[in-house]
């Protein structure tokens, strides 16, 4: 009683996608575990099997710790700034002002760049000798000191002043369409029962707003976890290695050390952390939907 | 609504401040760009150029050097168009056919790949780096701009096809029901129904894989060889290039011209970006 | 060419194990060629997925279809040379009128003279031929009605299937509508299946009509035959307005001298009716109030309709509803009596329903 082709034909059409997505994204993540077991080096070697060695030499290593804790200073600077100037612009635009147009393209232009381009940008700026310090000199503040770019202990911090710069706007447009998106008529109940402006934000608003800040912290949660093109950019990972983060830890390791065992085991340690944020988002999302036939 | 309570004024000294602070770096970059080794050295960041020379530019667009290669970015830029351009219509193409049989011709078991085809959307790349480079020496395509077009459709398919499903479940069973008695097939539907109603979802996936697929770096680096270097990767070479003397007026340069055609995107058509990056984050 | 249509032993059932739903149960019918069918039920009674069944957008699990004789189970839509008018017209929002309706002509490849010249005929019988270069959203409710209609006219099919086209129209188009349509069934004599929820539109649309409820046909019939000799309470709830009174009570005697008695009052029987615990069922219309009548009660209801005026009266059995001229005087509070017309006695089973005479 089966159809014709009315029911092969649609299967038939989206197979590659499935067949080619899921070896992609499934079979390579097993592959890239295969090889963070084994012995590999500058080749993959799939006669020596290593057990968790791999990982165990990961965990020793000085430089995967560095880069870790740059992922959580990072992270929690990137996201928790961007987020903050992002929802600070945004409600300061939704109070009705002249020009609300230009400044939005004004404030998101910085994500259509590359993160390379940012961070070349970026990397002049911050310029120890010819960059912000001289500014501040020439300015008048002769006793300003600006080297952070070049000292291991601060480099970090210059990555996140350029993460910020790139996605606020981001966060603000996320934020701003958030707040839109909420019933004015509540407001107003609200202020003639009695609520003052803190107490409304507080209490309606920001409630309101959850599903909002969910989401952007995690695209800006993953998005920081895949900082390589930044990082690159703006200090190689440097000075040494006081920058690194395990996106360019993974990249050295794998391309440029000959030790791809240990960079495959670092790029398992990454899919690790995305997957704990985004598994149990991605299940929630996908069973609230309604099956429909 | 809480207009009547912040005074004005403080509004918008906030909002220029914040303008002045976004805008600053492209200032930066511009200036410096036109400006001479001279004029770096004696001025500082925010100084205009005192005479606008565009000999930085024309040093970074061919003759300024990249590692040992000294072309400039001449030729960077056009792997990149080579690798962009064939790259975006194929994974565009590919999401909207995906897209519109997930949604309209449903079948069982299709929610559930494609709930685990959308882990591809989140996953971090560098997972995929060893065994992508592995597939790419045995197809004989590694170090090739092919080789990357390869990658981006792959890496970039999940997405398209989330936008374009999402987009695509908006129509109405009942119209494809209706061509379906009309005498119209998959195919017919999909060209003579589904895609003209597409324009909008079509003009904010070409500009988000655009700029995506432009702006990438970690593919870039990972498998390109000396003649396939994508516009990205010969600009970091070019900035961190250990040499004796740092011109950074033809860094801005470069920088700037690597950035010319997503910007130009974003301005030409910033409309289409923002709904793919809000589409990208609020899904459903 | 109108054709016949053949529903033969159809079933159809969702999920599978102890998740199955059986929503269609055993449904035959026969069309004969010309007739205009409707189907009619509340909704979730398996009128659409029937529906979609003979146009071959969903299969059936088991049974068989036959157009002109053929059985057309597992073949595409495509290929049944079925017309369909969609609940919300489905019309394709980039293309014009002329191109809509010509749609499936093109899919068929018909040459675009001949092509042309059907569209201008269909849009002159349908009176549309002054919007043939609008688009869809550029037309009104009723306009896009007429162009859905046109549609599927234009191919002149073995068979036509609406499905609850009306529904979307407010109430003054809806009547407008249903003229048209029984209009051009008419002109067109094409076999036509309606399904409906409006049990109006049955009565005045249908050469036949067939009444569903949980997956199962409950009765087929014309609209006279479903009217006046309901094939169970169900039935006779559902078709007429206001609807049928139920009388619940036991029936005993036969011919003159028996008696029906139930709460509060008995009636005398004064024809044949069947023995024990029976369900009287009798419409509106054939209520009458009669002041001295013995079985009493009070009214609790006036509701005048221009013509006709319809009255409740809560009785020790349950209220009753009594159809009656438009100049009675009557109001709420006061007590009357009532009475039946016994030829028009409707006998149920008390427990299944079912009609016992």
């Amino acid at each position: 009683m089966k159809n014709n082709f009315e029911s092969w034909l649609p299967k038939l059409v989206v197979a590659p996608a499935f067949v080619l997505g899921f070896a992609f994204i499934y079979g390579f993540m097993v592959w890239n575990g295969v090889l963070s077991v084994t012995a590999s080096r500058m080749l993959p070697n799939y006669d020596e099997f290593v057990g968790l060695a791999q990982y165990q030499q990961l965990f020793e290593m000085d430089r995967w710790w560095v880069a870790l804790r740059n992922l959580g200073i990072f992270s929690v600077l990137y996201v928790g700034g961007s987020m903050l100037l992002g929802m600070v612009l945004a409600i300061f635009l939704d109070q009705k002002v002249r020009g609300e147009g230009a400044l939005r393209t004004i404030y998101l232009y910085p994500m259509a760049l590359s993160f390379i381009v940012t961070g070349t940008a970026w990397k002049w700026i911050l310029n120890p000798s010819l960059g912000l310090e001289k500014l501040m000199h020439d300015l008048g503040w002769a006793s300003f000191h600006f080297d952070w770019l070049v000292q291991s202990e601060t480099a970090i911090y210059c990555v996140v002043i350029a993460g910020i710069w790139q996605s606020a706007g981001f966060a603000m447009a996320l934020f701003l369409a958030g707040l839109r998106g909420i019933d004015d008529s509540i407001i107003k109940a609200a202020q003639m029962d009695g609520a003052s402006l803190p107490r409304i934000y507080w209490r309606i608003i920001l409630p309101v707003l959850r599903p909002v800040v969910f989401s952007t912290i995690l695209v800006l949660a993953h998005l920081s976890i895949k900082s390589f093109d930044l990082v690159m950019a703006l200090t190689a990972g440097g000075p040494g290695y006081s920058t690194d983060v395990p996106a360019t830890f993974m990249f050295v390791m794998s391309f440029t050390r000959g030790q791809i065992g240990l960079g495959a085991a670092s790029a398992t340690m990454m899919l690790a952390t995305v997957a704990a944020i985004v598994v149990p988002y991605l299940y929630s999302e996908l069973r609230a939907k309604p099956h429909d036939r | 609504m809480i207009a009547k309570h912040l005074p004005r004024a403080l509004l918008y000294a906030v909002l220029a401040v914040a303008a002045l602070f976004f805008l600053a770096p492209l200032y930066v970059m511009l200036a410096t760009s036109l400006k001479d080794a001279e004029q770096i050295r004696s001025g500082n960041l925010l100084s205009l150029p005192t005479s606008i020379n565009f000999e930085a530019w024309s040093l970074a667009w061919s003759s300024a050097c990249t590692g040992v290669d000294c072309r400039g970015l001449q030729p960077y830029f056009w792997n990149s168009v080579s690798m962009a351009l064939p790259a975006v219509l194929i994974s565009t193409a590919w999401g909207a056919v995906n897209g519109y049989v997930l949604s309209l011709w449903k079948f069982k078991g299709s929610e559930l790949l494609f709930g685990f085809l959308l882990f591809g959307v989140f996953m971090p790349f560098q997972v995929v780096l060893l065994p992508m480079s592995q597939v790419l020496g045995y197809l004989g395509l590694s170090s090739s701009i092919t080789g990357l077009v390869l990658v981006h459709c792959l890496a970039g398919m999940a997405g398209t096809t989330l936008f374009f499903r999402n987009y695509y479940t908006a129509i109405p069973k009942e119209l494809v029901n209706a061509a379906r008695m009309d005498g119209a097939g998959f195919w017919r539907i999909f060209w003579r129904i589904v895609v003209p109603m597409s324009t909008p979802i079509l003009m904010v996936t070409l500009i988000w894989q655009f700029t995506n697929i432009w702006n990438d770096f970690l593919f870039g680096v990972a498998f390109s060889g000396a003649d396939s270097k994508p516009i990205t990767v010969g600009l970091n070479n070019m900035v961190n290039t250990s040499s004796s003397v740092k011109s950074y007026n033809v860094d801005m340069a470069a920088a700037v011209i690597a950035g010319l055609p997503t910007m130009l995107v974003y301005v030409l058509a910033g409309q289409y970006f923002v709904k793919g990056l809000m589409a990208g984050a609020v899904k459903g | 060419m109108a054709a016949s249509l053949q529903i033969a032993g159809i079933r159809k059932v969702y999920g599978k194990g102890d998740k199955a739903v059986e929503v269609l149960k055993r449904i035959d019918i026969d069309v004969a060629p010309g007739e205009f069918l409707i189907l009619v039920g509340p909704s979730g009674c398996g009128k659409s997925t029937l529906l979609n069944i003979i146009a071959g957008l969903e299969d059936p699990s088991e049974g068989q279809l036959l157009i002109g004789g053929k059985d057309v189970v597992g073949v595409a839509p495509a290929q049944r040379d079925i017309a369909m008018v969609f609940q919300s017209y489905a019309l394709y929002p980039t293309m014009s009128v002329a191109d809509n309706i010509g749609f499936a002509l093109e899919m068929r490849k018909v040459p675009k003279e001949a092509r042309i010249k059907r569209i201008a005929e269909v849009a002159a019988m349908l009176q549309i031929e002054h919007l043939l270069d609008r688009r869809p959203a550029q037309l009104s409710g009723g306009q896009r009605q007429r162009v859905a209609m046109g549609r599927a006219l234009a191919r002149d099919p073995q068979l036509f299937l609406f499905d609850e086209p009306l529904s979307n129209l407010d109430a003054k188009l809806r009547v407008e509508m249903r003229a048209e349509i029984k209009r051009l069934h008419q002109i067109s004599g094409i076999t036509s299946v309606y399904v409906t929820h409006d049990q109006i539109e049955a009565m005045t649309l249908g050469s036949r009509i067939a009444v569903m409820k949980d997956g199962i046909l409950q009765q087929i019939g014309t609209p006279d035959d479903i009217y006046r000799r309901p094939a169970n309470t169900y039935v006779a709830g559902f078709i007429g307005s206001p609807t049928m009174n139920f009388i619940a009570g036991r029936a005993g005697g036969t011919g003159a001298g028996g008696l029906f008695s139930f709460e509060g009052s008995s009636l005398d029987l004064d024809c044949p009716a069947p023995n024990g615990a029976v369900m009287l069922g009798q419409r509106p219309e054939h209520i009458h109030l009669q002041a001295d009548a013995p079985w009493r009660g009070e009214v609790i209801l006036v509701e005048p309709t221009g013509a006709d005026t319809y009255v409740v009266i809560k009785t020790a059995v349950g209220p009753i509803t009594v159809r009656v001229p438009p100049n009675t005087s009557i109001k709420v509070g006061e007590q009357t009596g009532l009475t039946v017309s016994s030829k028009h006695n409707n006998w149920f089973d008390a427990e299944s329903g079912v009609r016992l005479m």
